[in-house]
Order: C-alpha cells, then structure tokens, then sequence
C-alpha cells in the first residue's frame, strides 16, 4: 500500500514492518538449504582440517604424566629415572592399546629413525610385568636401544607434546625450532621453492590465457551471432570433456613419438624427438588449454555488452583505432578480463592432476607436495599448514588485486 | 494373492541373512585385481554365498587412517603392500591374525611350514604375492644395460631412463649401482653420508632420467621411446611383452622385491567372515593363479604347481640377485627422505 501522507499510521507501520520480516524470513527459507549444504560439505570439513595445522593432541593424548614430569626437565642430560620409568610404563600402555605407532610417527617427524625405535621397544616391552617396570624400567628402556640414552631424543619426546604448536608453519617456510629456542633454516629447503614456483607458474599460464583468450573473445563478441555461436561450442567442447581425458591427449600429442613430434620429424624442422612431455613446458600448455574457457566465457560475456558506436565515436573524432581500443575498450572489457585473470589464476595455483601427470619433475606445484604428505607421509598436520598458506597467499593476492585493480568491476556477463 | 505374499514374505526372510553377508574387500584393480576376482574371490562366493564387494584404492594407508579416525569402518579385508603393512599395524588400524588356523598347503605341509617366512612375517597380515620392482629395456635399441651398474652408466648406454618420482627404489638402485653391496644397503642409507653418497650417484644420471607418477606410464614410456630403459613393476612389463608382444626385455639384477598381504581393517563388524576370506583365498590354488599376472605365490606348496617357463617370469625365482624391500627402514625415513628427495629434485 502507498502511504498518502509522510506520517504512518502506527497499524499501517507494524503491518509494514512484519511484511519485511515476512519476506526477509521467506527470503532466508529459500537459501537455507544451500547454506546447510555449504557449512556442512565445506565450511565444516575445511575448518577442521585447517584447524589441524596448529592442533595436534595424539601426544599430549598418549603421553600425559611423561610429558608433565619432563616440563621440570632441564633438556640438557638425561631425564631422572621417575621419568624413564613412567615412560617405559606409557610405552607398555601403548603396545598393549596398539597405539606406540602413532607415537613412533610424531617421534620420527622431528628425529628420523625414531620410528623403529619406538616402535620395537614397545614390543620388547610388551610382554612385561609391571612390577619389572617400576625396578627395572630404566636399564630395560636404555638397553632396548642406544637412542634413549641420548638427550635429543628425549628433546623430540618432549617438544612434540604440545597440543597447539606452530611448528608445522615453521616446517611449512622451511624453518624450524632451535635447541635455544630460536628459529633457524631447516636443513632442507623445499616448500618456499615451491611456493614460488608454483605463483610463477600460475602467472605465466594467466599471462597465456589472456593473450589467447582476448583475440578470441573479441573476434567471438563482433562476428556474425552464427559464426560466434559456431566458434562457442569449440570453446565449450573441451569444457565438457573429462579433465583426465584432455590430459592424456596432451600425453598422446606430446610423448617422444607422438603426433608434435612425428610432425616434425617428418616438415624436417628437427632431425631429433624434442623432450617435451614432462617438462614445465607440457605442464604450461595443457593447464592453458584447459583453463582458456575460463577465461574466454566472462571475457566474450563482457564484450557483449559493450557498444561498437563508442569505438567508432572515438576513431571518428580522430583517435587511431589501437588508441580508441586501448583508451575506450580496453578500459570497458577490464570487468571480464579481471574475473577471468582471477578465476584462471586461482585455480592454477591449486592444480593437482594435470601437474602430476604431465609435470614430470620441474613441472611440480605445490598442490603435489600436499599430497604427498597427505597420501603418503601421512603427515596431515603438515599438509593442513601447506594447505592454509596457499590459501592465506591467495586471499593477500586477492587483497591486493582489490586494492590496484578493484573487484568491484568484476563482471561474468 | 495370499500365496504370493507368503512366498514373498518368505523369500524376504531366508534372503536378509545373506544379504547382511557382504564383504567389503579392497585391492588395486587392474590385471592384478582381475586375477585376484578370478582366484579368489569368485571362487570364494561360490563356495559361501557370500557376497563380496570388492573395490580399488591406490594404496598407502591414508584412506584407512580416514575411516579409523572417522569410526566409520567400511572395509572389512584388504590388501595391502608390506612396505605401508608395519606402519598401519603399528598405528593399530589392522587387526592381529591369528596365523595358526591357516590351512595346510594342497601336499599336506603345515602352514607355517608351506608359506615363504616373509608371508607371515608381520602379525596383522598373511601374505598373498611376491612382487618385485626391476628395469626393462626396449630390445629394439640393441643391447641395453644388464646390471645395475650398468643402468647408471650413460656413457656405455646412453638414453633416458624412467624412473618413479619417489625416492623408495630410487636410492637403493643408486648405492648398490656405487657398489654397496645388498645386505648392507639399508644400513649405509640411514646415515647422512650414505644418503648423499646415493644423491650424488643419482646425479650422475639426473639429466638423463624422465620421472613419472604412476606405474602404468612406465610401459608407455618404453613403448613410445620416452626412454630407452624403464623402472617398473614386474607385472606391467610382462603383461606388454604376453599380452601384445613388446620388444621388451627385464632384467633382474638387483631387482626391488616386497609382498602384498591380506590384512583386516581393526574394528570391522565382520571378523570372522573375514578371516574366513583370508584363509580361502590364501590356499595353495588360489594363490598359484597369480601367475597370470606375472606375481610369485607365497606358499611353497602353490609355487610346485607353476611351470618351470612361467616360474622364470616371476620374481621367485630370481629371490637370489634381488633386495628385500625393507618397511621397517621406510617407515622410519620415508618423511624425511621423501623431504629431502623433493628437494633433490628441484636443485
């Protein structure tokens, strides 16, 4: 109803107001649905899986009066015999439950070998008496193996024990913890390459993307509606192909006897098969190729609606064609190039298969070593870290790109 | 009508039990998982009435690890590499089999007896194939390499080499190809000096190596002329060189070798029948079948039952000039190793 007068009836007011929240609850009924869906199949699981890369109770759980009685613990000789003792008695505790493995795989994060160690000694332990623990516990521990008698590893025993600890982070930028308690370089370095590499290949594949992806979108928006519709379905073809299709055609064309190669052995161009297939090179091409819809779609769908008399405005008062372009087109096309150099560029950096099965060495990302440590070094708390750096690394790009280029002119049609 | 109802009502009671009779039992598929459906499972729900769903996964101990921590336990019999075995028995994902029920083999020798010792080796897992890691070479390029010393000499043999981008195998070849000898490679591999004494061998063929991920490549690779020479399971290039002919040869020289076992996933409802699949599918005759795919069985007794042409093709035969894979080391330096591999790899 419209309101004849500024003031409102206080009965017409109410009804307006409960009207609003009517439709601002039916409103909220219809995305109900979706937002149960998006807490519980993406929130929920990434929260906890990233919440795993500070958290980490299996110690602090298996060994709790050791780790108590090792805080008084000067970390410099051996622990007194209490604690050996109470030790050997949670080792036993563990054999028996079949737990001594989880200990033995945090152990051996920090000293590898330990694994074997613990492991073993649990087992020597296992079958006994408590009684010949608590007189004998010390001699049967320190005989078991060499490695108990030495302080570093009662260091590894005690530094793993924190529930929260930042030392996945640390090993996630390569560094570590100190005896002293500083932080220094790991002796291995790998995941800051990594990090770097993988930007830089996300980068370049963009950089790619754009340059094929621009022409294309541009000739697709001014040509005939059959034409570009014709040109689309090349362009949507491959986006409706199996991912693991397209890279193993990239396999087949690329291989040392395969359909590049063949080709140019027989126009002469070489007289020997050029290496192509895992390389950085192959891991560049396919991921461009697989990505260019992404780019082209919201690029074609900005072109769209931009008015061809502004160009023609511009040439006609006397700019030349590649100045119009770049002063009045360029300027109008940036929504759809944006969305498209951030949706390419996002989803290159978390790529997993395409890498893994064309990368060979130097075409790795980060994503692979992440699964590394997920699949097989079983070090989940690590691959959460490397995990929510990437995605802290891409929200600060975000951050960035907003703060240069605005994504408030962001546009996917 | 009635008469319907009651067969039906009837049908419904007598089929419930067998259909709470599943078993979930999870291998690696392909040719392997072929042979394994064939020996072994088909012939074990026949004799049953069990029905048996069985599924791939790719190995590692990742998955099981999901469902233990998840409670929700939905294999019940898997099969699993011996290298990932000490590590899920020792986290406490497996069960402990009693190994004293299994059955005497076909000739009557006792169990214990019948079973190669590294089949009963570890208590959560009995063990169903020997398979070994080798290198192949294409015998359309002349002769190639027959050692493992020859297989790092580029100068004498040139080409590249494929080799699985992991450093299990990897670093082993490289010390034994330094002259390490066998018995104490994993020995020399612990220390920092023997880590980087296998290092700086792989450097001497790193330009020469292409890398991939998954064993399937690795007869593609062959094929193709991607390289001249190739790791591999033993199985994948045998089935090339049976199956379409493949100029391919394998040399056996310091081949890698390890078992699969089954094992039981700790917390399955299904316990029994489990341990029931276990000890049908690991009789003499059912194991013998592995020969299809070119893996040696476990038990002594399955082994006599082979041809001496097919017995040459499997990896027992050639236990002599072979390493033992050994878990125990990898799982005390597969991290770290694997850390310091990528590493390697990216200088």
């Amino acid at each position: 109803m419209i309101p004849t007068s500024h003031t409102l009836d206080p009965d017409d007011a109410r009804n307006a107001a409960r009207e609003v929240r009517k439709r601002r609850l039916q409103a909220f009924l219809f995305v109900v649905p979706l937002l149960v869906f998006i807490i519980f199949a993406f929130v929920a699981p990434i929260t906890t899986m990233l919440y795993r890369s500070v958290h980490n109770p299996t110690v602090a759980n298996l060994l709790p009066e050791t780790l108590i009685a090792l805080e008084d613990w000067s970390g410099e000789d051996l622990p007194d015999d209490t604690i050996l003792i109470q030790f050997a008695t949670d080792l036993k505790r563990m054999a028996n439950e079949r737990t001594s493995g989880q200990l033995a795989d945090e152990i051996n994060r920090a000293l590898p070998g330990m694994s074997s160690v613990v492991k073993s000694t649990a087992r020597n332990l296992r079958r006994v008496e408590d009684s010949a623990i608590a007189t004998n516990g010390v001699a049967l521990l320190l005989d078991a193996n060499d490695r108990w008698s030495d302080p570093t590893t009662w260091r590894a025993v005690r530094d793993a024990g924190p529930i929260y600890s930042s030392s996945y982070y640390l090993t996630a930028v390569d560094m570590e913890r100190t005896v002293s308690g500083g932080i220094a370089p790991r002796d291995t370095q790998i995941y800051k390459q990594l990090y770097t590499k993988t930007l830089k290949m996300a980068l370049i594949i963009t950089i790619l993307t754009v340059l094929l992806g621009y022409p294309l979108a541009f000739f697709m928006a001014h040509a005939a509606s059959g034409l570009a519709n014709f040109l689309m379905v090349f362009v949507l073809l491959p986006f409706w192909t199996s991912l693991l299709v397209r890279t193993t055609a990239w396999i087949a064309l690329l291989q040392t006897n395969g359909v590049v190669n063949s080709t140019l052995l027989a126009l002469g161009i070489t007289d020997q098969p050029i290496e192509m297939l895992y390389t950085q090179f192959a891991t560049i091409i396919a991921m461009t190729h697989i990505l260019l819809p992404f780019m082209v779609l919201p690029l074609y769908a900005v072109m769209r609606g931009i008015d061809n008399s502004f160009m023609r405005a511009a040439i006609s008062m006397g700019s030349r064609p590649i100045g119009a372009w770049y002063r009045i087109y360029l300027p109008m096309s940036l929504p759809g190039l944006s969305a498209g150099a951030l949706l390419v560029f996002i989803i290159s950096v978390g790529y997993y298969i395409t890498p893994a099965l064309v990368g060979g060495v130097d075409g790795q990302m980060i994503s692979n070593i992440i699964a590394f440590h997920m699949q097989q070094s079983n070090n989940w708390e690590l691959a959460a870290a490397l995990g929510s750096l990437l995605l802290i690394l891409i929200l600060v790009l975000y951050w960035l790109f907003d703060k240069f280029v605005g994504t408030s002119n962001i546009k996917l049609g | 009508m009635n008469k319907h109802l009651t067969l039906l009502v009837t049908l419904a009671l007598t089929a419930s039990p067998l259909m709470a009779q599943d078993l979930t039992v999870t291998s690696f598929g392909g040719a392997y998982g072929a042979a394994q459906r064939e020996h072994m499972i088909d012939p074990f729900m026949a004799e049953t009435g069990v029905n048996v769903l069985f599924e791939d996964y790719g190995g590692g101990i990742a998955e099981m690890k999901a469902q233990f921590e998840a409670g929700n336990i939905l294999w019940d019999v898997v099969d699993i590499e011996v290298i990932d075995l000490e590590r899920a028995c020792a986290e406490g994902y497996l069960e402990i089999l009693n190994h004293s029920v299994l059955p005497a083999g076909d000739d009557g020798v006792a169990a214990a007896d019948d079973f190669i010792p590294a089949a009963l080796a570890n208590e959560c897992g009995v063990g169903n194939i020997v398979w070994s890691v080798v290198f192949a070479t294409n015998t359309d390029n002349g002769p190639g390499p027959t050692t493992m010393a020859e297989f790092f000499d580029v100068e004498a043999f040139p080409g590249n080499r494929g080799l699985r981008k992991r450093p299990q195998v990897n670093m082993e070849w490289a010390l034994i190809a330094d002259g390490v000898a066998h018995e104490d490679i994993y020995e020399v591999l612990a220390t920092d000096e023997g880590q980087a004494r296998a290092f700086a061998k792989l450097d001497t063929i790193k330009e020469d190596i292409v890398w991939y991920d998954s064993w399937s490549q690795a007869p593609v690779l062959l094929n193709d002329g991607g390289a001249a020479m190739v790791q591999s399971a033993n199985g994948r290039i045998f089935a090339v060189i049976e199956e379409d002919g493949a100029p391919f040869e394998i040399v056996w020289d310091s081949h890698v070798y390890d078992l699969d076992v089954w094992a039981i996933m700790r917390g399955t409802e299904n316990l029994d029948l489990s341990m029931q699949f276990i000890e049908s599918a690991t009789r003499t005759v059912p194991l013998s079948g592995m020969q299809d795919v070119a893996y040696g069985p476990t038990r002594r007794s399955a082994q006599a039952l082979l041809s001496d042409e097919v017995k040459e093709n499997l990896p027992t035969a050639h236990l002599d000039v072979g390493l033992k894979a050994d878990g125990i080391f990898w799982a005390d330096f597969g991290e770290s190793l694997g850390e310091k591999f990528n590493e390697w790899l990216l200088q």
